[in-house]
């Protein structure tokens, strides 16, 4: 493809993707508005492959579209469906409508001098001459990083302490989700038609985010991206009415939320009382210890994923919960 | 200095602006969240124009890293804020 035709697909992908985004916060239909902004996501994710990071494409169509297109999705269905314009109440007096005119025009000078400000100084960025002394230096190491993916080399190997935090954050969130309440009340059992469909998908699902944990050693995947995977098979089962989604309960599900947190702590403590740095991994172990580390990040990643869009603890089964929920519903029980 | 580099990071530097806009402005909770959502998608956009290196050329690994642990912990943020959102609501109507 030659320059003038690429630099045509570039405005017309960007000028779609501003314009996604724009339609999608210009509406006041929450439910238009959500279907928008996974539409942006999946052209943004176009975009990515078009600047060569595929490993970000696959990421942001899974999560940025997919699985934050889920949520947000589930939660405007929540919430009533906005009244029609011609219904809707008489705007509030002059006053304060003008007030709420000033602060809207302020708001948005002050945003697009934000990014005029952002683009200056971007333009002062790539005026000077990249030194690319980090690429170099990854490319430089890339072999005794055990993978020959860089990215994954970055996540697991250079700067897994930044992964390690990553996971820990994961885990921080969902336990808040959990401080909140039960999870949300599950859907209608689904008809033959999803129902055929869901034994087909949830196995091509699974298979999926094993190939991509697997190839993400030396080309795009890895454990995000197949956690994504995994936790869109629980998600399809969630809507499709199983109440029981794969998950383990109890004790089991908090072995595997803190899974990929764990196992990477505990690689690193090892490492220290043997000598090395933390999560400093001898060459010659690099390989299966970033694999072992991957996997449980999946396991992990995957779970947190699907306890977010329940949106809440689980509702366990059994003789204890069910006195619990008794507990639950007599105040200070 | 590339052109492409530069029409994606503006095209970065719009997006951060328009979610900005959204999330101080919007009425609904949930769009706020959207809002925040489309900022970060912006900020990303700057950083794999910046990664860019030319077609042919391998692109700088380290802003593809930080991108992918960014859209991870942008939809854990992104479901706790729901989770709140939803927990607000509820007590809203007890009141």
């Amino acid at each position: 493809m030659n320059t003038a035709s690429l630099l045509v697909f570039d405005g017309l992908l960007l000028l779609s993707i501003v314009g996604l985004a724009w339609a999608s916060l210009a509406t006041t239909d929450v439910r238009r508005s959500v279907i928008l902004f996974m539409a942006f996501g999946l052209v943004l994710a176009v975009a990515w492959g078009r600047l060569l990071a595929p490993d970000v494409a696959l990421a942001e169509a899974a999560i940025g579209a997919g699985l934050s297109g889920a949520l947000l999705l589930a939660a405007a269905l929540r919430q009533p469906r906005p009244l029609p314009p011609e219904s809707t109440p008489p705007p509030r007096n002059h006053g304060t409508a003008g007030v709420g005119v000033v602060l809207r025009w302020a708001v948005t000078l002050l945003c697009t001098a934000l990014a005029g400000t952002l683009a200056w100084a971007l333009l002062h960025v790539f005026s000077s001459t990249p030194h690319d002394m980090l690429p170099g230096a990854i490319s430089a190491n890339l072999a005794a990083s055990g993978v020959s993916n860089p990215v994954t080399a970055l996540l697991l190997n250079f700067r897994a302490y930044d992964t390690l935090l990553e996971l820990a954050v994961l885990l921080t969130a969902v336990l808040g989700i959990f401080t909140l309440g039960q999870a949300n009340p599950g859907y209608q059992p689904a008809g033959p038609v999803f129902d055929g469909l869901v034994r087909w998908l949830v196995p091509v699902l699974i298979l999926t985010a094993g190939y991509l944990l697997w190839v993400g050693a030396h080309a795009p995947g890895g454990a995000f991206q197949a956690g994504a995977m995994l936790a869109a098979a629980g998600v399809v089962l969630r809507l499709a009415g199983q109440s029981r989604i794969g998950l383990p309960q109890g004790f089991m599900l908090r072995l595997v939320m803190a899974a990929g947190v764990g196992l990477f702590l505990l690689v690193g403590f090892t490492l220290l009382i043997l000598g090395r740095p933390f999560l400093g991994y001898p060459p010659a172990w690099a390989g299966t210890l970033i694999l072992m580390i991957e996997t449980a990040a999946m396991l992990s990643i995957a779970t947190t994923l699907v306890l977010a869009f329940l949106g809440g603890r689980p509702e366990a089964t059994g003789v204890k919960a069910a006195a619990n929920r008794q507990c639950e519903q007599i105040p200070r029980c | 200095m590339l052109t492409t580099q530069l029409l994606y990071a503006l095209a970065g530097c719009v997006i951060v602006a328009l979610g900005l806009r959204g999330a101080l402005l919007h009425p609904s909770l949930l769009q706020r969240v959207m809002a925040i959502n489309v900022m970060g998608a912006g900020v990303f956009m700057l950083l794999i124009a910046v990664a860019y290196r030319g077609p042919g050329l391998a692109p700088d690994p380290v802003p593809h890293a930080l991108v992918l642990t960014g859209i991870v912990v942008a939809v854990s943020a992104t479901a706790l804020a729901l989770a709140l959102a939803r927990r607000l609501h509820a007590q809203q109507d007890d009141d």
